[in-house]
């Protein structure tokens, strides 16, 4: 054990603590908690029954309150710890609630109702997990229809956005014609021009070609990125020319060129954009929300801002929604973590 | 080969085979439209997929933005629309005193401008410290930089609609918030139907969200500094705070002035987690300047979608300022690295 702690505080160097390692490792510490708490206390709250989702002061971990069937009763009854007039405690059943009287009895003796004060008894409950807040919505709601339709939308858009992108970043890192720099020009001025400014006019081309209320109608004006484009253009620039001239003599079609040799080599560059390109699409709101207006069509993070606009908030449901749209981001973040951030320091795009 | 790996090598050939097949047939006619038109005609054809969506897409918006911010009407296509020439703008910028929302014309605009404005500075500074802090930390000899790093990463991969709704569960009367603030004995509190408090929640979680991608370009920066630097101030017996003024913060300038203007940029289009978490209240209190476009773009009653473009026209000129600067200064630090 003290050999752990030896390992844990050591520290490079091999010098003493000094305060600035202390405030350094409360930082980081309290970095795990903020960053990580919100999102640990969302999925245990998602498997929280309504009742319990109300309840003030909230409890850490799920419960559910346990029930027994009672003879003489068709239904389970929940049990509740009771406090009796004589200053015992029992466990009995409820049969009804009047305002603030109960009608109670006692499942070993079904015969005999007691009249109890709510205030007198507790729900006899244990740790469990309200997994219907997860089934129902897939079957009573859209929520089925809108995780489909948010996986089509990206993978649709990615594998778009990786074709043509790969394309145009061939043609304007690899060939020599008039307008390639203006092109570029155009396409690197455009990088910071965001959806907000041009959201009304985009909306009516998006009409004027009919793909208004329609999943390519949020997929297309999402697939020509400027940095897709930037970033496979500078990798390609270091793929050497001579490698497509060697391609050349032993008589391959340029587009052989592209797709055998140029590809394969911008592995890497397209592995980041892919990523980047699946977190991008999976996450987009506010195009998706302008552009659809039929409720079968809503992607998840449309359908779950509507539930959640609602004037009774079914939060059991919401919650739950709301771990199901986070978890292919979660798995980004756990397995390509790495790719993210790299790329991100290499490039300074997001 | 085990068994599993060539079942993978099976599944990914029989996966990756009608792709390799239409590549191969795309070939075939490729390769005449290469004879009849050259290297030209080639790049030509690379290029049209990607620049006819960036065209239609993008630049025609861009453009027809104009023409739309000078007509009025609630239809969406510009032929039904009527030609008023500089009227809405007129209708945006009428104010009796730009400080008093209540003299303008379109008090709700500017009441999004306003908000937006101190949304900006509030959390351009705030995101500013709190990255410039965690990645002065993580750049220390800690144990484990990579796991630290990640931590701080994991919000900005999230979506802004769970984003909202995590702080909106966390904020609302029966929340975590209020658990703890029981806990220490105070008194629990709807934060988010406080004017101020709603607004310190705005800011706080978009911070939250995205101070993981600031951090990342600054302790970028900061381990490019060269090491020497740091031992040869030591040799010297420089004091800490000098260093961090004299060698850490000046060599740190290009990348911490980029951090700045990104984060300006983005918090003037602030939206997504806002409008989720608030919904732009209580009352206008936290209605930003796109939530102003979308809602009287689309959304609201009274429609007017060529009063939304031309706000949204002002707001992109305010965005090509702010680029230009990021040019400029972003130009000055490729200078300045290259003269060292």
């Amino acid at each position: 054990m003290s050999r752990v702690v030896t390992f844990l505080t050591r520290r490079r160097g091999g010098r003493g603590w000094h305060w600035t390692d202390i405030v350094s490792w409360l930082w980081l510490l309290g970095g795990v908690v903020i960053m990580f708490g919100p999102a640990v206390w969302l999925v245990g709250s998602s498997f929280k029954t309504p009742a319990q989702l109300a309840e003030f002061p909230p409890t850490i971990m799920p419960y559910v309150s346990q029930q027994a069937t009672v003879e003489g009763y068709d239904k389970p009854l929940a049990l509740y710890r009771v406090k009796l007039p004589d200053g015992s405690t029992k466990v009995l059943a409820e049969v009804r609630r009047i305002g603030i009287m109960a009608q109670m009895v006692d499942p070993q003796a079904p015969n005999d109702v007691v009249k109890v004060n709510i205030a007198d008894r507790q729900p006899v409950r244990e740790i469990g997990f309200a997994t219907e807040n997860y089934t129902e919505p897939f079957v009573h709601f859209d929520f089925l229809r809108y995780l489909r339709n948010s996986v089509f939308v990206t993978a649709m858009a990615t594998l778009i956005t990786l074709l043509t992108n790969s394309m145009a970043a061939f043609a304007l890192s690899k060939y020599k014609f008039r307008g390639r720099d203006l092109t570029m020009l155009v396409i690197v001025g455009t990088l910071m021009v965001p959806l907000s400014v041009i959201l009304v006019p985009l909306y009516s081309v998006v009409g004027a070609v009919g793909l208004l209320d329609s999943l390519w109608g949020v997929i297309l004006p999402t697939v020509a990125t400027p940095t897709g484009v930037f970033l496979l253009r500078q990798y390609m620039l270091t793929i050497p020319d001579e490698l497509l001239d060697a391609a050349r003599m032993d008589n391959a079609s340029e587009w052989q060129i592209y797709w055998r040799i140029v590809l394969p080599l911008a592995a890497p560059a397209l592995a980041v954009l892919a990523i980047f390109s699946v977190v991008w699409r999976w996450n987009d709101f506010l195009w998706p929300l302008v552009v659809l207006s039929r409720k079968e069509l809503y992607t998840l993070q449309v359908g779950l801002n509507t539930y959640a606009g609602q004037l009774n908030v079914q939060w059991h449901y919401i919650l739950a929604m709301t771990v199901v749209t986070m978890i292919p981001v979660v798995l980004v973040f756990v397995f390509l973590q790495r790719y993210i951030t790299s790329g991100i320091a290499g490039t300074g795009l997001k | 080969m085990t068994a599993a790996a060539t079942l993978k090598a099976w599944t990914g050939a029989a996966l990756a085979a009608p792709v390799v097949w239409l590549a191969s047939i795309v070939n075939v006619p490729l390769k005449f439209w290469q004879r009849a038109t050259g290297t030209g005609g080639m790049a030509a054809f690379f290029l049209a997929p990607n620049m006819a969506i960036f065209g239609i897409f993008v630049l025609v918006p861009m453009i027809i933005n104009f023409f739309y911010s000078a007509t009025s009407g609630t239809a969406y296509f510009l032929q039904d629309r009527t030609y008023v020439g500089l009227e809405q703008y007129q209708r945006l910028l009428d104010c009796g005193n730009y400080l008093d929302t209540a003299t303008c014309h379109e008090d709700l605009f500017w009441k999004a401008v306003h908000n937006t404005g101190l949304f900006v500075v509030v959390q351009v500074a705030l995101m500013t410290v709190v990255s410039m802090a965690t990645a002065l930390i993580l750049n220390r000899e800690i144990v484990g930089r990579s796991f630290w790093r990640a931590v701080f990463f994991f919000p900005v991969l999230l979506s802004p609609v769970v984003t909202g709704l995590i702080w909106r569960w966390i904020l609302q009367r029966q929340g975590l918030l209020n658990l703890i603030v029981h806990d220490l004995g105070g008194e629990p509190h709807n934060w988010l139907t406080d004017r101020f408090w709603a607004f310190t929640a705005a800011v706080s979680v978009s911070v939250w969200a995205h101070m993981g991608f600031y951090t990342l370009i600054l302790l970028a920066g900061l381990q490019a500094i060269p090491r020497d630097l740091y031992e040869a101030a030591e040799m010297d017996g420089t004091k800490p705070a000098r260093v961090f003024w004299r060698i850490t913060l000046p060599l740190l300038m290009p990348n911490l002035l980029v951090v700045i203007v990104l984060t300006l940029i983005r918090a003037v289009q602030i939206f997504d987690e806002v409008y989720v978490l608030t919904g732009g209240g209580p009352g206008t209190s936290t209605l930003y300047i796109t939530q102003y476009i979308y809602e009287i773009g689309f959304a609201s009653l009274l429609r007017n979608p060529g009063l939304a473009s031309a706000a949204s026209i002002l707001m992109g000129l305010v965005l090509v300022v702010l680029t230009l600067v990021q040019l400029q200064v972003g130009r000055r630090g490729e200078r300045k690295g290259a003269r060292e």
